[in-house]
C-alpha cells in the first residue's frame, strides 16, 4: 500500500508528532527540569514553522474530505509563525507562574491540538470536516481561557468562551443540516454544483453565517470577545485575537466566494450591514476603555470590520487583500498583545493609567508599542497602511463608495484611541510610571519578529504580487 | 420511515426544538441550565439530519454519520464545560449568571 499521499497532511502530521513528543518528554523529564519543556516545546516548533515552507503539492485526501493547495499551504505557514510568535512572547510567563504547578505540558498540548483544529479546518473539503476541526480548535482554548485556575476572572472567561462556542456551533449545525436538506450533500463539490436560490437554503446561509461571526466576533455576536480577552491570560488573548480569528476569516472567506457564490446577492447584503456595525461598535466601545486587554478586544473587533469590505466583493482582489491584510493584522497585533505580557508580567499592571511615562523608562518597548498602534490604525510608513488601503481599494473596485466612506470615518475614529495610548507613553509625565526593566531573551526575539514583520510587510510589495496570484486557486 | 408522518411534522418538532434551546440560553439565570439549553441546539440538529437523510436521501448515509460526529463532539464538550462550570464554583461557590459579572461593558 501507498502511503505516500499521506504526506500531503504533513503539517498535521509533524504538529502531531510534536504533541506526542511533548507527552512523552512530560514523562521522563525529572521534577526539578520541568521549565526545560518550554525550551523543548519552542524548538521543535520553531523546526515545524521551518520546515512548513518547504513546498507541498496540490490535491485531495479522503475522497475530497481534506484538501489543500498552495493558497492554503501559504495560509498555515501564516499561522505557524503567528503561533510561533505567541509561544515566544509567553515562554517568561510559563517559566514563571505555570511550570512550578507542573502544568507545562499542558499548556503546549492543548495549543498544539487547538493548532492543529485550524489546520483541518482551513483545509476541510466538507462539511463535517469543517464541523470537527472548528470543534477542535476551539474546545482547548475555552480550557486554555480557564489555565489560571486559582484565578476567579479567568474561569468566569473560560465558562463565557465555552457557552458562547457551543452556542456558535450549535447554531452553525442548524444551518449545515438546512444546507444538507436542500443539496443533498455534505461536500462542498457537490453542493456547489447543486445549490439553488430557495428560502431553505438561504436560511442555512444565515444560520451557518453567524455561527461562524462567533468566532470572529463580528457584531451582534460580539459579547463574548471583551469579556474573555480580559480574564483568560494574555497569552491566549493573543491567540485568540489573532490566529483564531484568522483561521476562521480564512475558511468563511473560501465558503462564501466558493460554496455560496449563488448566493452572493443575499449574503452581500448581509456582510454590508455587519460591515458597518462593527466597525463604529468596535470602535466607539474602544473609546471609553481604560484596560489594555479590553481595549485591545474592542479594536481588534474594529480590525474585524475593515476585513469584511475585502470580502464584500467575492473576487479575487478582495480575497489577496483579505490575506494580507490577515498577515499584517497578525505581526501588527502580536506586537501590541507582546508589550502588554511583557508589561504585566514584570509589573502586573494592565491599565492605561499605568502607561504614562513609559518612554522615559522604557523607550525600547513605547516604541514597538508605538509601531504597533500606527500600523493598526493605518498610519503610512507601516504595513497597516498598506493592508487598510488594499481592502478600501478593493472594495471602491466594487463601488461600494458609501461604504468605504464610513470606513474612513472609523478609521479616524480609531486613530483617536490609538493616539490615547500614544500620548500617555509619550507626552505624559507620571510620578509613579513604570520603571525600567529588560525582558527575557524569548520576549525579546518575540517582539523582534512583529517589528520586522511590520517592517518589512510594508516596505517589500512583492510578497502582496505572491499572495494576489495565489489567490486564483479559489476562483 | 415512520409511518404516518411526514417529513413536515418533524421537522417543524426540530425547529420548535432548537428555538426553544435559543430561548432558554438566553433567558436562563443558571449556568448549568444554560448549558441545557446549548444540547438542545445540538440534538435538534442531530434529528435534523438523521431525519433529512431518510426522508430525502435514503440512498447515502452522509446525514447519519454526521449526526454520530455531532453526538460525540456534543458530549466532549459538555464535559469541557461542565468541569470549567466546577472551577468557577470551587472559587465563587455558585453557579448563578449573575455572580458571574465582575467584568462588564
Amino acid at each position: 500500500m501507498d502511503f505516500s499521499s499521506f504526506l500531503l497532511m504533513r503539517h498535521e502530521l509533524i504538529l502531531l508528532a510534536i504533541t506526542l513528543l511533548l507527552i512523552i518528554a512530560e514523562i521522563f523529564i525529572p521534577h526539578h527540569k520541568k521549565s526545560n519543556i518550554v525550551h523543548l516545546a519552542i524548538f521543535l516548533f520553531g523546526i515545524h514553522t521551518v520546515l512548513g515552507f518547504l513546498g507541498l503539492a496540490e490535491s485531495s485526501l479522503f475522497g475530497g474530505m481534506f484538501r489543500t493547495n498552495e493558497m492554503i499551504h501559504f495560509f498555515k505557514n501564516v499561522l505557524n509563525v503567528g503561533v510561533l510568535i505567541v509561544l515566544l512572547q509567553s515562554a517568561d510567563w510559563l517559566q514563571e507562574k505555570i511550570v512550578e504547578q507542573q502544568r507545562g505540558t499542558e499548556f503546549f498540548v492543548l495549543l498544539f491540538s487547538s493548532l492543529l483544529g485550524m489546520y483541518f479546518m482551513i483545509s476541510a473539503g466538507d462539511f463535517l470536516m469543517f464541523y470537527l476541526g472548528l470543534e477542535l480548535s476551539t474546545l482547548p482554548v475555552a480550557a486554555l481561557a480557564a489555565f489560571e485556575v486559582s484565578k476567579r476572572i479567568s474561569s468566569e472567561a473560560g465558562v463565557k468562551l465555552i457557552l458562547s462556542a457551543a452556542l456558535a456551533s450549535g447554531v452553525s449545525l442548524f444551518g449545515i443540516s438546512m444546507l444538507y436538506a436542500t443539496t443533498g450533500s455534505i461536500y462542498f463539490n457537490e453542493i456547489l454544483e447543486v445549490i439553488s436560490v430557495s428560502n431553505l437554503s438561504i436560511l442555512g446561509l444565515i444560520l451557518f453565517f453567524s455561527g461562524l461571526a462567533f468566532k470572529i466576533s463580528l457584531v451582534p455576536f460580539h459579547f463574548w470577545t471583551a469579556d474573555v480577552y480580559e480574564g483568560s491570560p494574555i497569552s491566549i488573548a493573543s491567540y485568540l485575537s489573532v490566529i483564531s480569528k484568522g483561521a476562521a476569516v480564512f475558511i468563511l472567506m473560501i465558503l462564501l466566494f466558493t460554496v455560496f457564490k449563488p448566493l452572493m446577492f443575499v449574503w452581500e447584503n448581509m456582510v454590508y450591514v455587519i460591515a458597518i456595525a462593527t466597525m463604529f461598535i468596535g470602535n466607539l466601545f474602544a473609546l471609553r476603555q481604560q484596560n489594555m486587554k479590553r481595549f485591545l478586544a474592542f479594536s481588534s473587533i474594529a480590525q474585524a470590520g475593515f476585513i469584511l469590505l475585502g470580502i464584500i466583493t467575492g473576487d479575487q482582489l478582495g480575497f489577496a487583500t483579505v490575506v494580507y491584510f490577515v498577515l499584517v493584522y497578525v505581526f501588527s497585533n502580536l506586537a501590541a498583545f507582546g508589550v502588554v505580557q511583557a508589561i504585566s508580567l514584570q509589573t502586573g499592571k494592565e491599565n492605561m493609567k499605568d502607561y504614562e511615562g513609559l518612554y522615559r523608562t522604557n523607550p525600547k518597548l513605547s516604541l514597538v508599542m508605538m509601531l504597533a498602534l500606527f500600523s493598526l490604525a493605518g498610519i503610512p510608513p507601516v504595513a497597516g497602511f498598506f493592508g487598510k488601503f488594499f481592502l478600501f481599494t478593493a472594495a471602491a473596485s466594487k463601488g461600494y463608495y458609501l461604504l468605504v466612506f464610513l470606513a474612513v470615518v472609523n478609521v479616524t475614529i480609531s486613530l483617536y484611541y490609538y493616539l490615547l495610548v500614544i500620548r500617555a507613553m509619550f507626552l505624559r509625565k507620571s510620578e509613579n510610571s513604570i520603571p525600567f526593566f529588560a525582558s527575557k531573551l524569548y520576549m525579546r526575539i518575540g517582539l523582534i519578529l512583529t517589528v520586522l514583520g511590520i517592517l518589512i510587510l510594508g516596505l517589500y510589495s512583492p510578497l502582496y504580487e505572491y499572495i494576489f496570484e495565489l489567490s486564483s486557486n479559489f476562483m | 420511515m415512520i409511518p404516518g408522518i411526514s417529513i413536515y411534522e418533524i421537522l417543524t418538532l426540530t425547529t420548535v426544538l432548537f428555538f426553544i434551546g435559543v430561548y432558554g440560553f438566553i433567558t436562563r439565570k443558571n449556568l448549568i441550565s444554560i448549558l441545557i439549553s446549548v444540547e438542545l441546539i445540538m440534538n435538534a440538529s442531530v434529528i435534523n439530519f438523521v431525519i433529512i437523510n431518510k426522508y430525502l436521501y435514503p440512498d447515502m448515509l452522509q446525514g447519519v454519520i454526521f449526526s454520530i460526529f455531532i453526538i460525540a463532539v456534543a458530549a466532549a464538550e459538555a464535559a469541557l464545560a461542565i468541569s470549567i462550570i466546577i472551577n468557577l464554583y470551587r472559587q465563587i461557590s455558585s453557579v448563578e449568571v449573575k455572580d458571574t459579572e465582575i467584568m462588564k461593558y
